[in-house]
């Protein structure tokens, strides 16, 4: 467990030192929400309407920008092949990598969604809802993009090759995310969106962890 | 005749959806046959080049 | 299956089924598709509500059955490549994508034409449609994905991944989407179960498919022998410019 430990907290000093991704990510997501309302006008209550989606898409796309260097450094330092020849099974340092990209760049976006749904005239119940789904949902955001970053990794172009190969498959935890807090709009149960989010989530992270693996073990190979 | 062609009014549907699908299928089967043609004649002339060489 | 397979991942082995089969699938699709289409725009029936735009069903229909086959037969060449390294399967898979992707387009774009009259607008987000649409990116993410890396191999091997993540994604994504799509029904969507199909209808539909598949295997034998003609240049190259001092 200390190696794991070790992982988490050599990943989070690498994303939080100067010039590191966590505080790129977190302006990013700001300023790309702050850009929807010049775009579709300052409507209050267009604005509520589709506050949820316009902070979800953001989420997911603020996951994007940072996904491309998550794998990059391990494998032109090494590092990759060392995790390979450890005596632990490389998934479980895929998961220690995701856990720590998380809590730089999903974790920041869950905290300061409440916000962006003040600044979006988004209803003050849904605001409990909308960070409940994004704490379930920016997990699953950084495990699928590590199978995107771990496959690009050695490819001519990887930046939007990433986003192609990714933002499909992450249209399910997005529509369950956003299903949720219009659930509380409408006034219907919150609760199946968000159990089914929780189980893609659960039943996610073992296939992730795993692909991830196999997508890392070809990159050395 | 002109009713046939005509589709009942929806001409510009139902002609535009056949034609799309012909189209795409013979630039599918064009563009397959012809960069097979010329993988086939690189792989030909590399093989006789290399056999020239390997026996003099 | 597994031996017949076994027998067939044999390369040369290949080039003999392929040379004898190619003849017959494409007679079969020529045949299949030409009377298939002269049945759907001249011999069947208008629908009683759509009109003759319901002559769009059996390019429409066929051609999304061929888009989600080839999906499913492209991940389990991947499978197969992953797992028992029969090379050939990996060519196979990679050959079928681009089939695939057209039948998806040509699924796209007639689902797009038959939409205007029906609904109004060329695109609707249709639980269907939008889910034809997202199986279009993951062909185009494989294709992608396979062509970016200066080595054809680590690319097909990445790719044969993604597409086996894929397919365990669709059922997934097929069921959001339609979950998605009552959350959002538009007013009312006319074909909701697709239009109640008669038996005069069912016979072009079916003929055309026939003949979509028999031209998925004569274009599926074309390019996988294209494939292993590149592949097979490229080996040589290597093995000589290795081999020279």
């Amino acid at each position: 467990m200390t190696t794991f430990g070790a992982l988490v907290r050599r990943d989070i000093a690498l994303a939080t030192r100067r010039g590191g991704d966590a505080a790129l990510t977190l302006v990013f997501f700001v300023v790309a929400v702050a850009v929807f309302p010049f775009g579709v006008g300052p409507d209050p209550d267009l604005l509520a309407r589709i506050a949820a989606g316009i902070i979800w898409v953001t989420a997911l796309l603020a996951s994007m920008t940072s996904l491309e260097r998550l794998y990059r450094g391990d494998l032109e330092d090494g590092s990759l092949e060392i995790m390979a020849l450890s005596t632990q099974p490389v998934e479980f340092q895929v998961a220690a990598k995701c856990l720590a990209h998380w809590l730089t760049s999903g974790l920041p976006v869950v905290v300061l969604s409440p916000l962006m749904a003040m600044l979006l005239n988004l209803d003050v119940a849904a605001w409990w809802i909308l960070v409940v789904s994004l704490a379930i949902g920016t997990p699953i955001l950084c495990l699928v993009g590590s199978i995107g970053a771990a496959l690009v990794l050695g490819a001519r172009k990887s930046g939007a090759l990433i986003g192609l190969i990714v933002l499909p498959l992450q249209v399910p935890v997005m529509i369950f995310g956003i299903g949720a807090v219009e659930a509380v709009l409408r006034g219907s149960p919150v609760l199946p969106p968000l159990l089914i989010e929780a189980a893609l989530l659960i039943a996610g992270t073992p296939l992730a962890l795993w692909a991830s693996a196999v997508a890392l073990r070809m990159a050395i190979e | 005749m002109s009713g046939f062609l005509d589709m009942g009014g929806h001409a510009a549907t139902v002609w535009p959806a056949y034609g799309v699908t012909i189209a795409l299928l013979v630039a599918l089967v064009v563009v397959s046959l012809v960069s097979s043609r010329r993988r086939h004649r690189n792989l030909e002339r590399l093989e006789r080049e290399l056999h020239g060489e390997g026996n003099p | 299956m597994t031996p017949s397979f076994h027998r067939l991942a044999n390369p040369a082995r290949f080039q003999k089924f392929a040379r004898r089969a190619l003849p017959w699938s494409w007679a079969v699709a020529v045949l299949a598709i030409g009377s298939g289409f002269v049945w759907g725009l001249a011999l069947s029936p208008a629908d009683y509500q759509q009109g003759d735009t319901v002559r769009v069903m059996y390019v429409h229909v066929p051609a999304a059955w061929m888009a989600m086959a080839c999906y499913g037969l492209m991940a389990l060449l991947s499978a197969f490549f992953l797992v028992w390294k029969h090379q050939l399967a990996g060519i196979a898979a990679l050959a079928a994508a681009p089939v695939g992707a057209c039948f998806t387009a040509i699924a796209l774009i007639t689902g797009s034409l038959w939409g205007k009259p029906t609904w109004g607008t060329w695109w609707v987000w249709d639980a269907r449609l939008t889910s034809v649409l997202v199986l279009f990116f993951l062909y185009l993410g494989y294709l992608a994905l396979a062509g970016a890396f200066d080595d054809r191999s680590r690319g097909l091997r990445a790719a044969s991944l993604l597409a086996l993540v894929g397919i365990i994604n669709l059922p997934i994504i097929k069921f959001s989407v339609d979950w998605w799509n009552t959350l959002h029904q538009p007013a009312s969507i006319l074909r909701a179960g697709g239009p109640s199909i008669h038996a005069s209808m069912l016979w072009p539909l079916m003929i055309t498919a026939l003949g979509f598949a028999a031209f998925l295997v004569a274009i599926l034998l074309v390019r996988i022998r294209s494939e292993l003609a590149l592949w097979r240049t490229e080996a040589l190259m290597r093995r000589h410019t290795r081999g020279a001092p």
